[in-house]
């Protein structure tokens, strides 16, 4: 038995941050990083000096690391960690920020997730993307993460009976939200089911409407104590609770479980709530097989339930389950590891009355969930957030 | 089953012979261990020393005790298929000139999750496979699942057959035609249904028993080829190098002399001339246009054989001087292979022990028939090996110079024999 851990009380997470995207860029990974880090001093009204803890998430900042942005952008924080770990950056960086704050090694931590896109540079990443998928899973048709979740959705719908039309209203109703999301990529594209169940297929059973489309652009927000929030007169939420765990379940030969299940009773015991006291979710939507087994895993449903689940309710934003309520990634794109950022400014926005025509009504409490890193057959990352009005 | 495949339409002369896009080829250093053994048609995965786990992907340590002891170790490959995806995009152009294409995951009896290319006769998940590993046309190792039982036409299926250099519909060159190996290879080539098979004659006068024969087989031609004479592997490179899909390099002298049984230079020099310099010759006239038609449809240049010996490992000092041509012969064909897989052709190197001919009549047996030596290249060019050691004494002396190469040294300036 682990020694029960400290809360997050005190902390305050503000100023949501958004680099627009653009499907493919010129500019480098350090620039997206740079424009978001101008937004957050630009829109806190805190000085750069006085931003002493810095988080950064990218994969295309090489040669450099986070240490690397520190001189190129003239910082000199106290605190710095690198989280190059996909979808699940956010949830990454902000449990480590929120601890950096509570011990006093840093005031105000900046957490920023920027990457490039240029040309052909998706498909050079692919290949050197990880030990095990340059030895074991990109030499089997370089498919990258379509054909290995591809995989992973033909077991899930084999085992428990899932339809093309249950990961069909997952898209569809995140595109409705997208239609109400200026940022999102897809902002002015509708999509009907008829449409989502037409399109070509890239790697059977995932089809067009399933995939995101890799983007340039970067997320970031800014964690600090709440008495220093109030103090600049910020509009902030509070972390009530925080885990992660990584290569979870690592015997079950396709995945079809995440490490959520492994933590979630002590997620909503650090907050002291029940699934059903949430709000809203943002899931972690690369592809919508692993929104399915997240609304499972983190305690929505049963396992093998949440087709039913899907079937039973409304998951748009205005809907009784709003889901990735400014369109996730497979509305709004795919920017790297910032894709890792989008649920925690997404539900930043919403606590803080700051999501315009895709306001979820008297929005409390959220859930962000974060998922990563396909080294080989499966994602390894996973965590999640439940972030509160203050 | 398997649809036979059918003769390739002749090529249309407008279009533009394709060139080769190689598969991805990057791995780490520990994997190349599955190349290794592919390279011999074996399926070894890494097993952990201290507790026996089975590891895949390859790796430095063993993911449940934390042992670094791990050992390569043949698998039966035996599991069970859980899911398929058929791949309708790719980010690599190889599989992009091929979409669609299948891949699964099987979880092996053993313990691990592989992703593998999937033979066409694999049916839906779930159901029993077998995998086995096979060199890709980058020369690197992939895993294949095959169904659990042999169905007919399975070397017809385009996945396999785009891996492997089955003779079926292609054109074939044997440089030496006349001798007892020669001869067998050229049937074995013809038995195996390739479309033409070359047979190169050095000496016009000479007529070996069973060469008329030979020559009233309805595919096979007769074409003069002197790998001692540059002039005239020249020529017939620019007669036959832009059709000849696969080369049999098996030309050769074998005369039994050490450094003392035979004063002056001459016979050794023989023996290079034409097993090391006549490698060098032909590789130089033909190996560029055979990298050329790499990708030239279904009956694609593919492969390239050599005849080398098993004694090019380690010198036999009764047979000094042709073990050390063989020697030289392995070395060039180690870097022929490096050349040729940047455009996807298959080097096959084949390391017979004794062959049963005039040259070994004083050998004891067991010695390897011609016939024996033709179907092991048939065969290797079916299965996509790269390395064939065919018959009892080559197995054996390749296990006892695994085991230890200055102990086999030792032994065979005693004679040769296990003691």
């Amino acid at each position: 038995m682990s020694r029960r851990r400290q809360s997050y009380e005190g902390v305050a997470v503000a100023v949501p941050v958004t680099v627009p995207y653009r499907r493919y860029s010129t500019h480098g990974a350090h620039w997206f990083v740079g424009q978001a880090l101008e937004a957050l001093v630009r829109e806190s009204g805190i000085s750069k000096d006085q931003i002493d803890g810095l988080t950064v998430s990218s994969f295309s900042l090489g040669p450099d690391t986070a240490v690397g942005i520190t001189q190129h952008l003239g910082v000199s924080p106290r605190w710095l960690d690198f989280l190059p770990n996909g979808g699940a950056s956010g949830v990454m960086a902000l449990r480590r920020a929120a601890r950096a704050v509570q011990s006093g090694d840093a005031d105000v931590v900046a957490c920023v997730a920027g990457d490039t896109n240029h040309v052909d540079s998706f498909r050079m990443m692919l290949g050197g993307f990880s030990y095990f998928a340059r030895d074991a899973s990109y030499p089997y048709g370089a498919g990258g993460p379509n054909s290995v979740f591809a995989m992973v959705t033909a077991h899930y719908m084999r085992k428990y009976g899932a339809r093309r039309e249950h990961f069909g209203k997952v898209a569809v109703s995140q595109r409705f939200n997208a239609n109400r999301n200026p940022l999102a990529v897809f902002h002015r594209q509708t999509l009907s089911l008829d449409e989502y169940i037409a399109a070509r297929a890239i790697s059977d059973p995932v089809h067009l409407y399933d995939c995101v489309m890799p983007c340039a652009g970067a997320e970031a927000f800014l964690v600090m104590s709440e008495a220093r929030a109030r103090a600049q007169g910020l509009r902030y939420s509070v972390l009530r609770g925080a885990i992660e765990r990584h290569n979870a379940f690592a015997d079950d030969p396709v995945m079809e479980r995440g490490g959520w299940l492994v933590d979630r009773d002590d997620l909503w015991t650090q907050a002291g709530v029940s699934p059903d006291q949430i709000d809203f979710i943002q899931t972690y939507d690369d592809y919508p097989v692993i929104v399915l087994i997240q609304f499972e895993d983190l305690g929505f449903c049963a396992k093998g339930e949440a087709p039913a689940f899907i079937d039973s309710h409304d998951l748009r934003c205005v809907g009784d389950f709003p889901n990735n309520t400014g369109g996730g990634q497979l509305s709004a794109g795919q920017a790297g590891a910032a894709g890792g950022f989008i649920g925690v400014t997404e539900t930043l926005r919403q606590l803080t009355g700051q999501a315009g025509d895709r306001q979820v009504r008297q929005a409390q409490l959220g859930l962000v969930s974060g998922f990563g890193m396909v080294t080989y057959d499966r994602c390894l990352c996973t965590g999640a957030v439940l972030l509160g009005s203050a | 089953m398997s649809m036979p495949m059918m003769h390739p339409k002749r090529k249309n002369p407008i279009l533009r012979t394709r060139v080769m896009n190689l598969p991805p080829s990057a791995r780490g250093r520990v994997a190349l261990g599955l190349t290794a053994a592919a390279a011999e048609g074996r399926l070894m995965l890494q097993v952990c020393m201290r507790c026996s786990a089975v590891q895949y992907p390859p790796r430095e340590a063993c993911a449940r005790c934390l042992s670094p002891e791990l050992h390569w170790h043949d698998q039966t490959g035996e599991g069970e298929l859980l899911a398929v995806t058929i791949l309708r995009h790719s980010n690599d152009l190889y599989f992009r000139e091929r979409l669609p294409w299948r891949i699964g995951m099987v979880k092996l009896d053993a313990g691990p999750t592989l992703i593998v290319h999937l033979h066409g006769d694999v049916g839906e998940a779930p159901s029993r496979v077998r995998v086995g590993a096979r060199l890709d046309r980058s020369g690197q190792a992939v895993l294949i699942g095959f169904p659990e039982q042999e169905v007919p036409h399975m070397a017809d299926d385009s996945v396999l057959r785009d891996m492997t250099s089955d003779p079926k519909f292609r054109k074939v060159l044997v440089t030496d035609g006349k001798s007892p190996v020669g001869q067998a290879v050229a049937r074995a080539m013809v038995k195996a249904g390739a479309d033409i098979v070359w047979v190169g004659v050095a000496e016009p006068w000479k007529k070996p028993p069973g060469f008329d024969e030979l020559l009233a087989l309805p595919q096979v031609t007769a074409v003069p080829l002197d790998v001692t004479d540059s002039r005239s592997v020249q020529t017939l490179g620019g007669e036959l190098g832009g059709k000849v899909d696969i080369v049999v390099s098996n030309a050769e002298v074998h005369r039994n002399f050490g450094i003392g049984s035979r004063p002056g230079t001459d016979s050794a020099r023989e023996e290079m001339e034409v097993n090391y310099f006549g490698l060098l010759r032909l590789s130089q006239a033909f190996g560029g246009a055979l990298k050329a038609r790499a990708a030239d449809g279904p009956a694609s240049a593919c492969a390239w054989v050599n005849l080398l010996s098993i004694y090019a490992l380690s010198n036999f000092p009764p047979h000094g001087t042709f073990s050390a041509s063989k020697a030289a012969a392995l070395s060039l064909a180690q870097c022929l292979r490096a050349e040729m897989r940047q455009a996807g052709i298959r080097v096959i190197n084949l390391f017979p022990g004794p062959i049963d001919d005039e040259w070994n009549q004083t050998m004891p047996p067991p010695k390897l028939a011609p016939a024996a030596v033709a179907s092991a290249i048939v065969k290797a060019l079916r299965d996509g090996v790269e390395d064939v050691y065919p018959g009892e004494v080559a197995q054996e002396w390749l296990e006892r110079w695994r085991e230890n190469p200055k102990v086999l040294e030792r032994e065979l300036a005693l004679g040769g024999a296990q003691p």
